[in-house]
């Protein structure tokens, strides 16, 4: 390179600074171009699987295990809403039951109060009707008697108004007959 | 340089469209010995300085939901990871690293390359040619280290008739000595190609009549440039994977 004149710095660019054909196939920048290039090349390749590459692998990784997690948590709270509907469904089917038994032997002791109550009412009323009767007998009776003195009274004064003479006992004893009759 | 200012008329245009990938040192003159600061030197620091931009400082507060910056960031993580997962399979996963290295150096200078008055790194085979070699010599070494005489079988396609097979095993041969040419020159050839119509089109648009058609066509490529530059990243990048994967599972 030491040799080329002035005006050409090199095989490659002409006096004008023009190329001279493909620069790309200009052989003395080569050995420059490979070297600045292995440089580049090893510094991304290090920024990349020293810094960049592990950084976002991890960003990507913790955002994964984040939606897991996340979907898990919402699973764990769904199982436990089923669970709690689960549990009041049958509280509620409990009470229901307990009300229906609670109501029942209501029902039960108060139709046994009731049979008694009626049995004491009927055995009252039919003390009642056998005295009732008793003391219509009484009062039956009675009445005969009355209309039997009343007839014996009054056959004494109808035989006295004729002008009889009234034999008591002998009224009496008609009237007995009549009255059996 | 100095003519381009006279170049009105059509018959004194002048073109210089490799003039943008001359090296040359970025202080003072002179030549360019082998370890010189050159515009090339600063472009690849530029690339180092945008990887860290990309990948470094948007993730430094680890968010769990991510900003704007940290999900391209992550985009892009699982964009390769998902490209070495799937063509190389659960172990080849260690080599992620190595193929992200690749992949963001491409993609960044590309991208640097195509900003004005830029010197575009992947446009000299220098440099693709020391990528697609270590692609290479990655490959060959790790293929035999890891199945010895069994890497060869490789190149003998026991699904092919018996009485093909030697000839398949030429084809194939000569195709994996191949692909490290076709790897580096796939990638050099449409970024210099790319960026040399644009300065074509660029020193038309000296002619009044013309430039604006020449706008419009720099514009045009422009855009077509920057899909090449992501998509000749992308190829460079899954390209590396199936050679790697036939290092790792060398049987048709």
């Amino acid at each position: 390179m030491a040799t080329e004149t002035k005006d050409i710095v090199s095989a490659c660019v002409d006096s004008y600074g023009s190329a001279v054909g493909m620069p790309q196939l200009c052989g003395e920048w080569m050995g420059n171009q490979i070297f600045w290039l292995v440089i580049t090349l090893v510094a991304i390749f290090l920024i990349l699987s020293r810094v960049a590459l592990p950084r976002i692998g991890a960003i990507l990784a913790e955002r994964q295990g984040t939606i897991t997690n996340d979907i898990a948590a919402a699973e764990d709270l769904k199982a436990k809403a089923v669970e709690a509907e689960e549990t009041y469904n049958k509280a509620l089917a409990d009470a229901r039951a307990q009300a229906q038994a609670i109501a029942a032997e209501a029902r039960a002791e108060i139709q046994a109060d009731l049979d008694v109550a009626i049995a004491k009412a009927d055995a009252e009323i039919a003390a009642k009707a056998a005295e009732s009767e008793a003391a219509i007998a009484e009062i039956r009776a009675g009445a005969l008697d009355s209309i039997q003195a009343v007839a014996k009274d009054t056959a004494g004064e109808v035989v006295a108004a004729l002008g009889g003479q009234a034999d008591e006992a002998g009224i009496a004893g008609a009237v007995d007959a009549r009255m059996k009759g | 340089m100095a003519s381009d200012t006279t170049a009105a008329e059509g018959s004194s245009l002048v073109f210089h469209p490799m003039d943008q990938f001359i090296v040359k040192p970025l202080f003072g003159d002179g030549a360019v010995g082998m370890f010189t600061i050159t515009n090339m030197t600063l472009w690849l620091a530029l690339a180092i300085v945008a990887v860290i931009a990309l990948l470094v400082l948007p993730t430094s507060k680890r968010a769990i939901v991510p900003g704007r910056g940290q999900s391209i960031a992550e985009l892009t993580y699982g964009f390769i990871y998902k490209m070495v997962e799937d063509i190389c399979g659960k172990d080849g996963i260690k080599f992620f690293p190595y193929i992200m290295t690749l992949f963001m150096f491409i993609v960044s200078a590309n991208f640097l390359g195509l900003l004005p008055m830029s010197f575009t790194t992947t446009s000299h085979f220098a440099v693709t040619a020391v990528l697609a070699l270590a692609v290479f010599l990655t490959v060959t070494i790790l293929g035999f280290v890891l199945n010895g005489a069994g890497f060869l079988g490789l190149f003998w396609v026991s699904s092919a008739p018996l009485a093909l097979r030697p000839i398949l095993a030429i084809i194939e041969l000569i195709s994996y000595f191949v692909r490290p040419v076709s790897h580096s020159i796939r990638l050099a050839g449409n970024v210099m190609a790319g960026h040399a119509v644009i300065k074509v089109f660029a020193g038309f648009a000296a002619i009044t009549v013309i430039s604006p058609v020449s706008v419009l066509a720099i514009t045009a490529m422009y855009g077509l440039e920057i899909l090449v530059a992501f998509i000749q990243a992308y190829v460079f990048t899954i390209l590396t994977c199936v050679y790697l994967k036939d290092a790792l599972h060398p049987s048709h």
